[in-house]
């Protein structure tokens, strides 16, 4: 069954066509993987997505209801969560905080049962507790629970907020750059983290990302983007091979030759 | 000496207590939208007069024969006067704030836009009321309370608590309620808050609610303590309590009341020793002197802007 499905998807911006003619049919359940030199237009398909901009044509469908023009805590809501190139952590919230802050949000007690201590507030208050911490422990990330994560290495923040976007227990993950700026042992890391939550979570997952061993490692479907128009889609093995990928990401050859 | 310094504390105490709760105001918008809402002052002075204007009526229709405790007209008054300058408070966010907001304009041009909502309510009030100043009434019979010289008016005491009341209740809004961790995330990174299912907009409605809650007991409070009201009382006031506000830190609301404290200390002192036309440019002077050597104010923290 398709989870998400974007059909003829075009945003400008001014004069400048970032995404043009963009389809998708994500099953649930698949892994797939968005590559593209930068400038591709990759990053503007995750805002389209999760609603930080309005399409200028196109709809997006997700698990049957059209999402383009919802807002973005309307698209999160219906279970979309998402990571960003360059993280975006609160650095003065406690890695606790910034995992429970979601599931905090939407408890079930009023104000004045909050500012007034009901037993109800402390039960809650301990069961969202126990489950961040529950999915900090899947990341490893169990002591660090109450540091604050402008303290922490870069690899630890990443995992922090792969974790923070599953907090709002998604149906859909969307992965930006992941693996960009970690080492080769971190990156190995996160292939087993990510394989670990595709498994156990009952979870789709659409990444973008520049490093081929992530992607080829986890990905079922790839589609290739280069000037915002897809050139190209199939399976790791049919990606490597096609020509025009391999144009699109080092030159043509015979500009180089000639 | 002796009486005249406890007298002195209870009157710092109290334009403390005014610069403080106008000065959470600032603290709490700041905090979220990193905007300095020069609205504010005025905001206070509309509700002042708003409680002017329902007393009066009160008086006029409702108890018209009189011989009723001033404390429950006081406690109808407040929740009145809190809910519609919460209103404009909103409404001033919706109309002016938001639209620029969405459009991604700078910070500059909605500081701009706040001292003209300012500007527009002063003068709105000017052409509602006309310039003379008008009366608030005299709800509470001023009693005094003495001891060893020292003369405590009930009005002050009353002042005094209403600052702490409203300054731990806020504390307790901003760390232990959800809607108060949505606020302090937004502060350091709007970006993500969507990302957690929570609605901005919502949480910034929210907090112009409680801004505009307590620039409602203060109006309403200096109404009774000061009854001469004026189109512009809010600009002057309303500027002290942003600058205390900087001086205890803004973004921190521990800090914004403390340095509402801090000020009324520091007037009250130099009017007690110096002549009090000396009283603003000296205590600006401390302040400016205090802000050189600690920018971020007493519990600020130094932030580089990530826009």
């Amino acid at each position: 069954m398709s989870l998400l499905k974007i059909t003829n998807l075009v945003q400008r911006f001014g004069g400048l066509t970032a995404v043009s003619g963009y389809q998708a049919d994500i099953k649930e359940g698949s892994l797939n993987g968005l590559i593209g030199p930068n400038g591709a237009g990759k990053t503007t398909i995750f805002n389209l997505i999760s609603g930080f901009y309005v399409p200028t044509e196109g709809t997006i469908e997700f698990d049957g209801t059209l999402i383009n023009g919802k807002k973005p805590h309307e698209v999160t809501a219906l279970g979309i969560g998402r990571t960003f190139q360059n993280i975006r952590l609160w650095h003065d919230m406690t890695v606790l905080d910034n995992i429970r802050l979601s599931q905090h949000y939407h408890l079930q007690y009023s104000l004045a049962g909050a500012l007034f201590r009901s037993k109800q507030y402390y039960k809650r208050e301990r069961e969202i507790k126990e489950e961040a911490l529950k999915l900090l422990d899947i990341f490893g990330l169990k002591k660090e629970a109450d540091e604050f994560p402008k303290n922490l290495p870069y690899g630890v923040q990443r995992r922090v907020e792969i974790a923070r976007a599953l907090s709002v227990q998604p149906k859909l993950l969307l992965l930006d750059e992941p693996a960009a700026g970690l080492s080769s042992a971190d990156v190995k890391e996160l292939i087993d983290h990510i394989k670990w939550i595709h498994k156990n979570f009952d979870i789709t997952i659409l990444m973008i990302e520049h490093q081929m061993q992530v992607i080829m490692n986890l990905c079922e479907d790839i589609k290739v983007l280069d000037f915002g128009k897809t050139i190209a889609e199939g399976s790791p093995e049919e990606i490597q091979k096609n020509p025009q990928v391999i144009k699109a990401y080092l030159g043509d050859e015979g500009d180089i030759y000639a | 000496m002796f009486t005249s310094f406890f007298q002195n504390i209870i009157n710092a105490l109290q334009w403390g207590s005014f610069y403080s709760m106008i000065a959470l105001g600032y603290c709490l918008v700041y905090g979220v939208l990193r905007l300095i809402n020069f609205a504010h002052g005025d905001i206070f002075m509309v509700a002042a007069y708003l409680g002017f204007i329902f007393i009066t009526f009160l008086f006029k229709y409702i108890f018209v024969g009189g011989g009723v405790s001033g404390w429950l007209i006081l406690a109808i008054t407040l929740p009145v006067v809190m809910f519609f300058t919460s209103v404009l408070g909103v409404f001033i966010e919706r109309v002016a704030y938001r639209p620029l907001r969405e459009k991604g304009a700078h910070r500059l041009y909605v500081v701009i836009t706040a001292l003209m909502v300012g500007l527009i309510l002063e003068n709105g009030n000017l052409a509602l009321f006309g310039a003379s100043s008008r009366k608030f009434p005299a709800i509470i019979h001023r009693s005094v309370i003495s001891f060893s010289g020292v003369h405590i008016t009930n009005l002050k005491v009353l002042v005094i608590i209403a600052a702490f009341v409203t300054f731990a209740f806020l504390q307790a809004i901003v760390n232990k309620t959800k809607i108060g961790m949505a606020m302090r995330a937004i502060s350091y990174d709007k970006f993500a808050i969507p990302l957690m299912g929570i609605p901005v907009n919502k949480v910034i409605v929210f907090t112009f609610i409680l801004g505009s809650s307590l620039a409602a007991v203060a109006g309403v409070l200096f109404g009774m303590s000061y009854p001469v009201l004026n189109p512009y009382m809010g600009m002057i006031i309303g500027w002290k309590a942003f600058i205390a506000a900087v001086v205890g830190g803004i973004g921190d609301i521990k800090g914004a009341f403390l340095g509402g404290f801090l000020l009324g200390f520091i007037e009250i002192l130099i009017v007690s020793f110096f002549s009090s036309n000396l009283k603003d440019l000296i205590s600006f002077l401390i302040l400016l002197i205090i802000l050189v050597i600690k920018p971020t104010g007493f519990y600020g923290v130094a932030k580089s802007t990530k826009i």
